[in-house]
């Protein structure tokens, strides 16, 4: 194992994300105290509880997954295009460093990234809302879970991509309305029958009901499945990779 | 010498079915410079991306330092430094950041003993906490040259090391490649320039269309170069040569119309005075001379023409 190597992309892709703090920290807490003024105070009024939580209480875990997915998403996707894009990714190609290290030392760090900002935005809501963890340790489980996850996959949308467009379109055309739609803000039990089946379909539901759970003991299905479809969710994404590196795929001629 | 790199019976053929190698096999040895020439789209960089594990073979096998380059290519890599012709960047780190993590990359511990002598050999010191997106394409290519030599490689691949950089800056490199000859490091430089093989080379390749069609020890090629024509306009036309000027290998061209004879510009006689006396002796005049003298890029463009 090339431990320095691992290191070295680790550190350096950190060190991107301290160059570009605003970017990378401060927005995102900015935009999830705006949904807290704007769901939690203005919407959470007219609702007073949801499964016996306050409502500002109840989106905090949507909120939490709302951002880690898309900033994992994006921290790893950034972090693997850019070397594309500049051409530097030569020099990752002619280290002797292997696929696995390489895509450690990338996903590491988004994951790492995506789990500060995650514990920063839960540190923030305390600010607005009383907050009280029922399952610390399955919420950080299911943070980790979900960062990396989302981490591998955006890490194959990076390598995919071959325009900054690509690299906009699944985050915005696909996870972003997922997320919105995935009970971020309402407990799918609040939908009418045909559209909650409808949302059983979409997979971030199970994401934001697990951590939910691990909050207030309340949640839209069973914890395990939620574990399970996110343990499944990261094995695609693994078998991808796989299938990247073995194949060379936008990677190698 | 051993061989530092082999290659064997290498070919590549992209996805378009466009063959950019056509069985190379090919010998570095340990400790030389080696320059390959080619004309653009040769196959010079394919064949470095190759050795470097930036592309895949199609067929064949390549031993770097004895290890296959797929099946042991941590042993083989971390042998090889490679400054590719493009400038790529990370244009918002410092000169230091992006050297160390060159050397990070590659599996060495922290040395900013090392960086500081790259960074001072290849006069980037005083820049070293500048962002590259600061620097002008010719230290940008130092830098690159910097990365390359971070992790203390045994083999250099320069790909157009001096495209694009001012006279001055481009003999400043030639006595870095040398110093690092010196230091035990084998170097191969892919050139445009063919003062530069000239200069810097022991052994010339050249390579067209995916085929190597030369490999020479660049003093053979010399002096295959120190060799100049003389050719005499006769007033007269003659039918046959005297004996008296039989040892000077003359060849009569142009039914008899103008004599030709090659010499040594390095030896220390070129037997000029001599033929042009005994030619007088003999009765043979002429209207006019000229020399010429064939250059290594004429080589080159004959190479590549009838290849």
């Amino acid at each position: 194992m090339n431990h320095r190597a691992i290191r070295a992309i680790y550190l350096f892709e950190m060190a991107r994300t301290w160059r570009t703090l605003l970017q990378s920290i401060v927005s995102p807490v900015v935009s999830t105290s705006l949904y807290f003024v704007v769901f939690g105070a203005a919407i959470g009024s007219r609702i007073s509880q949801v499964e016996g939580v306050s409502y500002g209480t109840f989106i905090v875990p949507g909120l939490i997954m709302l951002s880690v997915l898309t900033q994992s998403i994006a921290n790893a996707s950034f972090g693997i295009y850019f070397p594309k894009f500049t051409g530097t990714i030569y020099e990752i190609l002619s280290a002797p460093i292997s696929y696995f290290e390489i895509v450690l030392g990338y996903v590491g760090a988004a994951a790492t990234k995506s789990i500060i900002l995650g514990l920063i935005i839960l540190a923030t809501a305390g600010l607005f809302v009383p907050l009280h963890i029922q399952h610390p340790v399955w919420m950080l489980t299911f943070l980790v879970l979900t960062a990396v996850t989302f981490s591998l996959f955006g890490f194959i949308i990076g390598i995919w991509a071959d325009g900054f467009e690509k690299l906009q379109m699944i985050p915005m055309l696909v996870v972003t309305p997922l997320t919105f739609l995935g009970g971020s803000f309402y407990s799918i039990d609040m939908l009418p029958p045909t559209w909650r089946t409808v949302a059983l379909l979409n997979p971030v539901v199970y994401l934001i009901s697990g951590f939910r759970w691990s909050f207030y003991e309340i949640a839209d299905v069973s914890v395990s499945v939620s574990m399970g479809m996110t343990v499944a969710f990261l094995l695609v994404c693994l078998v991808v990779i796989w299938w990247i590196f073995r194949t060379g795929y936008r990677l190698k001629n | 010498m051993s061989s530092i790199i082999s290659v064997a019976n290498l070919s590549k053929t992209y996805g378009s079915g466009f063959k950019a190698l056509k069985n190379v096999n090919l010998d570095i040895k340990r400790g030389e410079i080696f320059a390959l020439l080619g004309p653009n789209g040769a196959g010079k960089t394919t064949l470095i991306s190759i050795i470097c594990g930036i592309a895949n073979p199609s067929e064949g096998r390549v031993l770097v330092g004895g290890e296959d380059i797929q099946t042991s290519y941590r042993k083989a890599r971390s042998l090889i430094g490679l400054v590719p012709q493009e400038l790529h960047t990370d244009a918002f780190e410092s000169v230091w950041a992006t050297v160390s993590f060159s050397r990070g990359l590659f599996g060495k511990p922290k040395n900013p003993a090392h960086i500081e002598k790259v960074l001072k050999d290849l006069s980037l010191w005083d820049k070293k906490d500048n962002k590259i997106i600061t620097l002008s394409g010719g230290m940008k290519r130092r830098v690159m040259i910097a990365k390359a030599l971070s992790h203390e490689p045994r083999i250099l691949f320069l790909d157009e090391p001096t495209a694009g950089v001012d006279v001055e800056l481009r003999k400043g490199m030639w006595e870095v490649v040398r110093t690092l000859q010196q230091s035990g490091v084998t170097i191969i430089l892919t050139t445009h320039y063919i003062e530069e093989a000239e200069e810097m080379a022991d052994r010339i390749g050249v390579i067209n269309k995916g085929e190597i069609v030369l490999i020479e020890d660049k003093a053979t090629l010399m002096q295959k170069l120190g060799k100049k024509r003389l050719t005499l306009h006769l007033q007269n036309k003659i039918t046959s040569l005297p004996e008296s000027l039989g040892h000077y290998e003359l060849e009569l061209c142009d039914s008899g119309a103008t004599l030709v004879y090659d010499y040594d510009t390095k030896g220390d006689r070129t037997g000029i005075t001599s033929l042009l006396s005994d030619l007088r002796a003999a009765g043979i005049r002429f209207n006019d001379l000229d020399t010429t003298q064939s250059s290594l890029e004429d080589i080159f463009v004959d190479l590549v023409r009838t290849s």
